[in-house]
């Protein structure tokens, strides 16, 4: 039993971790859009809190990306979605997903999975945190999954800027972040996705009045199309 | 030693049936501060048991043994759960006879029983609670027992003195596992005792009730043993939760100090979770039937979550 | 058969002897007059020895043996060692039950145009078979009793053949208990071929290589699964198992199903040896879902017996979900938890065999007293068959699996066997055996919500139709054997500690091992592991609940009013007009919520017409295997002969061609 080894502030970066999985599965299940946007910006939240607990145990640079995530995932990125829906007027959208239950069950053998793919490699390591590798994963996979199963453009969105997070976690967790520059970066280029995607929302909409993906599986529009 | 342990045990039983009413009243009165309203004395609950209990008991016509036998075997099975959870002190006899599993077995009975007794008179309201009552304890079952697992991976054991007396003594530690089995619980504690939003204690409303359909047709003591019980079990609840997850301050030893302080300290607890739940009620609304399911899944989920991250992260590889 | 022959395998043979016996005097009913009370007696005498047997055998040392029958190089090999002698013991006492049950029930037959004694004489082959399948030291004798069983209990599927649902499920229940069988032989066959003879002494030594292991392991799985419901493989069973006549149902449902579980264990624990982890992971899902659909698709049942049989998929996997925990702890070198599987299974195979005989006794009083198999068509029953009502509610509450009742010991042995997932290393496999327990929880109270409904729709409540209205109680033979096991099931319930000291030699003699630590602090407490682990005391429990009762009951009489005064029903103040027993919840009604929630597993065909008079409301629930796996294969199978057919063209002379040239092509295959 490792955790018990552990000083308290590595059992609260387990216990955010944790939380940022269960927020993934909670936008698994979340039909409501704006709700959506809401649980992502919490998760922005709650990493920004995780990798400010890994900072504040030793690796003081990271305060840095701790101020930049909560900025952009929870605060920014989330305002910017939050504006597009509202242009779009889809605030009230619901999408009901179909066979929840059996997506949230797919969702939890993920985890299993994840965790039986990193066990050999995480055996290496010797970094505490490094279980929360497995965990990062099955978050990126979840996202994954999130964009397997919407239809709508925005919540795809969401699940791919929640995939990035995973990818966050992994990071600040076991390498105890990136170089700050290559961080930056990464954050830059998640504005750059998000503005370009707002963009994008934008003209799909106009050209076929509607955010739902599964209409843009032609790949050319037949002449007497109405 | 023993004798006076099985009298503790006898001594908890008094005070879950003496608390149990209390804990209610807290609750309304709480909620109707919340709402502005000055609300019933503390003694209502008392005084309504009371009056049940002198009144004259009317049995429909089309009713079998088993309508009859049903609120005693209720209250019997209810309160026997209730003696087998660690209220006061941690050591206690009668936690060996029957571990966390058999506590659930205990509520199934009850449950059992009380669903049969909505059927035998044969109206219709009476078979509508039973079934919405089987559903719901059906979903909330699994997801109670995969939050219990996950502590017994812990404690490796499920015998609930044990489970307490293993986080005692393995102090603060900040378990993923813990919290998300917390959350699950208390899910299923809210659907298991029929609070909102999930059922609503106060309401007749016919096409929403639950709980209330399968009494409908009790009357005098059957009635009042109905109702002790549904309150024991919520107190029930409130205890496992608050003694399991929060245990600091339960007595450890059977000297008379350790005991007040263990009596004191739950007090607190409950009281306090008796905040949270008016808060909650006042400020959610019921769901309808069929989003319940939902809710009992996200509980499920919380349990299953709070399962693998203690694979995960806590047992290590 | 030598003159030192133990005392157990001496009480086996009058068993089988006894239940052959009364398949001949079946044949004489109708012409003498005695007879039909002879041939149960005989069963009955059959049972009870199976019985004593069997626990003469758990007490001493094995016992083997030759008869002189077989082939000549191959005699046929007996063996009564404890794993065998349980199986007895639970296939006497259901035997037993059906024996007091039987006279009462088939009199209704008497005088039908089916004769009594193809009844009588196929349902004495049937229990002979089974004794010697249990008894069988050598697969050539396994297989032959296998197939004298299966054979007998077809015959007595098709009894009523009248009907042609009937026909239907006994061709369907032939058609693949043989597939199953054949999947057993070739398993048998693998081991033989390694083990170089078909004595199980000989497999026993066999040396098998990983691959043919699993190889022999995945057809015994099959075989045996089929003949034990598993799903997949269950889509005979809720067919079959109606069909036949009520104490029949009871045999197949509460012992058939236990033989296959016995030849999974003889084969796996036993014969092959060397488990492998992986197989117990296969057999663990599976269990689980047949655990699970078993009790789905019982919910959505309302043919009383149709329901039972289903419950016994549920039950067949809960069995199968406690032997699969076993081989994944035996494997990875837990010998402890290994064991507490194996015992979990056990005692469940025991339970099972009790309530669920229990259980279709039961439906069978109510079909003898009513002629009504459709919930739908019940209720009140209680207050016209008080006694088959009392005891229908304990069948009802083991199997829900509640204290102090017996189911609950075994599932709560099984729950804690899957708690001891923590000693395991692989973190996947830590992660899945909860996850399979949750299923079981589930499986659990979905099992109590039905029996809340089979109980309050067809017990409680007003009848709801004339026939029903009518009801009598049946005679007391047939309510004394369902209180038989009702008190059976209510002392498995109490003495887990005492039965479970019994149970030990099971694992004792087969790997070599007991559970020690289970019945180590006396026998009021169960500690299957260590007390501070867990620990349960049901005779504690039992006394409490009952003093609980007795004691708020007292005090209650005291109160100032003492009466209790019969009134009408109050039903929320709707009183003009009593409520009608039409105003009820139906057994459809009350499962229509969990058919919503779960709509996904099922096939639901509901159609809602607006009829001149009002509305007409259709509701079809199908079983999805069928579409999954039974009719695509059947389609392929068709699609197959369909091509065969070419080859017949109505003339005799192509017909001596193809014969022609077969001939040629054979003699030069010897040539």
């Amino acid at each position: 039993m490792n955790l018990v080894q552990l000083s308290l502030l590595e059992q609260a970066v387990f216990v955010l971790a944790a939380l940022i999985l269960f927020l993934s599965f909670t936008l698994l299940a979340q039909s409501r859009l704006v709700s959506g946007i809401h649980v992502f910006a919490w998760q922005g939240a709650v990493l920004a809190g995780a990798t400010a607990l890994v900072a504040a145990s030793g690796a003081h640079h990271l305060f840095i990306s701790a101020g930049l995530t909560l900025l952009l995932k929870a605060l920014l990125i989330p305002w910017m979605l939050h504006r597009q829906v509202r242009k779009l007027e889809l605030e009230r959208h619901v999408e009901t997903l179909p066979h929840a239950a059996l997506v949230l069950m797919g969702g939890a053998a993920l985890v299993i999975f994840s965790y039986w793919v990193v066990v050999p490699i995480e055996r290496l390591e010797l970094l505490a945190t490094r279980n929360i590798i497995s965990l990062s994963l099955a978050v990126v996979l979840l996202g994954l999954l999130i964009m397997v199963t919407r239809r709508q453009a925005v919540t795809q969105v969401i699940g791919f800027m929640s995939m990035e997070n995973g990818l966050f976690l992994a990071a600040v967790a076991a390498t105890h972040g990136m170089p700050l520059v290559v961080e930056l970066g990464v954050a830059f280029d998640v504005l750059v996705a998000a503005v370009l995607f707002g963009v994008f929302f934008l003209h799909i909409s106009e050209s076929i009045d509607s955010l739902d993906t599964d209409r843009l599986n032609r790949l050319a529009v037949p002449e007497d199309e109405p | 030693m023993t004798a006076n342990a099985w009298l503790l045990v006898l001594l908890q039983s008094v005070l879950f049936l003496l608390g149990a009413p209390l804990l209610v009243a807290w609750v309304r009165r709480v909620k109707a501060r919340l709402q502005n309203r000055r609300g019933a004395a503390w003694s209502q609950p008392y005084r309504d048991l009371y009056k049940l209990f002198g009144k004259e008991t009317l049995v429909a016509h089309t009713a079998s043994g088993v309508f009859r036998a049903a609120p005693y075997i209720v209250f019997a099975s209810t309160l026997l759960a209730c003696t087998v959870v660690p209220l006061i002190t941690v050591r206690l006899p009668s936690a060996a006879v029957a571990d966390v599993i058999v506590l659930v077995g205990f509520l199934a009975l009850g449950r059992f029983f009380l669903a049969l007794a909505g059927m035998d008179v044969g109206t219709a309201f009476g078979g509508m609670g039973s079934s919405r009552e089987m559903l719901i304890s059906a979903l909330a079952e699994p997801a109670m027992l995969l939050a219990v697992f996950t502590l017994a991976m812990t404690a490796h054991s499920t015998n609930l003195a044990s489970v307490i007396d293993h986080q005692l003594a393995s102090g603060l530690i900040l378990r993923p596992s813990y919290l998300f089995a917390l959350m699950g619980l208390v899910l299923v504690a809210v659907a298991e005792t029929g609070r909102i939003p999930i059922d609503n204690p106060t309401t007749h409303l016919e096409l929403t009730m639950i709980h209330e359909a399968m009494i409908l047709e009790y009357s005098g003591r059957h009635l009042a043993l109905m109702e002790w019980a549904a309150q024991l079990k919520l107190m029930l609840y409130g205890v496992l939760i608050v003694n399991v997850f929060l245990p600091w301050g339960i007595g450890t030893q059977l000297t008379l100090p350790a005991l007040a302080s263990g009596l004191l300290f739950v007090i607190g607890k409950l009281l306090l979770l008796g905040v949270i739940l008016a808060v909650a009620e006042t400020g959610l609304a019921k769901m309808r039937l069929f989003r319940a399911p939902a809710f009992l899944n996200l509980a499920l989920l919380l349990a299953l979550l709070g399962l693998l991250s203690n694979v995960i992260l806590e047992a290590g590889a | 058969m030598n003159p030192t022959l133990p005392l157990s395998l001496i009480l086996a043979y009058v068993a089988v002897l006894a239940a052959l016996g009364s398949a001949v005097g079946a044949l004489a009913t109708g012409r003498l007059p005695g007879a039909k009370g002879l041939m149960f007696l005989l069963l009955g005498a059959s049972g009870a020895a199976a019985v004593a047997a069997g626990l003469t055998a758990l007490a001493s040392a094995p016992a083997g043996g030759e008869l002189p029958l077989g082939l000549p190089w191959l005699p046929w090999h007996v063996r009564l060692d404890a794993l065998a002698g349980f199986f007895l013991m639970v296939v006497g006492v259901v035997v037993l039950a059906v024996a007091v049950y039987g006279p009462g029930y088939v009199r209704d037959f008497e005088h039908g145009q089916d004769p009594l004694s193809v009844l009588g004489a196929f349902t004495g082959l049937f229990v002979a078979g089974m004794l010697l399948v249990v008894l069988a030291d050598d697969a050539f004798l396994f297989m032959v009793a296998w197939e004298l069983m299966s054979l007998s209990s077809y015959f007595l599927v098709v009894y009523q053949h009248e009907q042609a649902a009937n026909r239907r499920a006994a061709f369907l229940y032939l058609l693949m208990a043989h597939i199953g069988a054949l999947s057993i032989l070739l398993g048998y066959g693998v081991l033989a071929a390694f083990g170089g003879g078909f004595a199980f002494e000989a497999m026993r030594g066999a040396a098998l290589s990983p691959l043919w292991a699993s190889v022999a392991f995945g057809l015994a799985f099959v075989g045996f699964g089929m003949k034990a419901g598993l799903v997949p493989m269950h889509a005979w069973l809720p067919e079959a198992h109606p069909a036949a006549p009520s104490h029949i149902s009871a045999l197949m449902s509460g012992v058939m199903l236990k033989v296959a579980v016995y030849g999974f264990i003889r084969f796996t624990f036993d014969l092959i040896g060397q488990i492998q982890w992986q197989w117990g992971v296969v057999v663990l899902i599976i269990g689980s879902i047949s655990a699970l659909m078993g009790v789905l698709y019982a919910l959505m049942q309302h043919d009383l017996k149709r329901l039972l049989a289903y419950h016994s998929v549920e039950n067949i996997g809960i069995i199968f979900i406690g032997l699969g925990l076993g081989l994944i702890f035996l494997a990875t070198g837990h010998p402890v938890a290994g064991v507490l599987g194996l015992i979990a299974a056990l005692y469940h195979t025991l339970n099972h065999a009790l309530f669920k005989s229990l259980l279709f006794l039961g439906a069978g009083a109510i079909l003898h007293a009513t002629h009504e198999r459709d919930l739908e068509r019940m209720g009140g029953l209680l207050r016209r068959m008080p006694w088959t009502g009392f005891y229908f509610l304990i069948g009802c509450i083991s199997i829900s699996a509640l204290p102090p009742f017996n189911g609950f010991v075994s599932e709560w042995l099984t729950f804690q066997t899957a708690l001891q997932s923590w000693q395991l290393s692989g973190g996947v496999l830590r992660s899945l055996i909860p996850v399979a327990a949750a299923m079981l929880a589930l499986t659990g109270a979905l099992a109590a919500a039905c029996f809340v409904k089979v109980y309050g729709v067809a017990f409680l409540g007003q009848a709801r139709s004339r026939r029903v209205r009518r009801a009598r109680p049946v005679t007391f033979g047939m309510r004394s054997a369902q209180g038989f096991l009702a008190l059976l099931c209510l002392l498995a319930g109490i003495f887990p500690t005492s039965l479970l000291q019994w149970l030990n030699a099971v694992p004792e003699q087969l790997l070599g091992r007991g559970l020690s630590a289970a019945t180590a602090h006396g026998w009021l407490w169960l500690t299957p592991v260590a007390p501070e682990m867990a620990s349960y005391s049901a005779p504690i429990v039992l006394l409490a609940l009952v003093l609980l009762w007795w004691l708020s009951a007292l005090v209650l009489r005291r109160g100032r009013v003492r009466q209790v005064r019969r009134c009408d029903p109050w039903d929320c103040g709707f009183t003009d007009g009593l409520p009608t027993a039409r105003m009820q919840y139906t057994a459809t009604a009350f499962a229509q919520p969990i058919r919503r929630v779960f709509g996904l597993l099922f096939h639901v065909d509901e159609k809602v017409e607006r009829e001149a008079g009002g509305m007409r409301h259709q509701l079809h629930v199908g079983d999805r295997a069928w579409e999954l796996f039974y009719v695509p294969v059947a389609q392929r199978i068709q699609a197959l002969s369909r091509r065969v057919t070419r080859l017949q063209r109505g003339n005799v002379r192509v017909y001596l061609g193809w014969s022609l040239g077969t001939l040629l092509v054979l003699l030069w295959l010897i040539s």
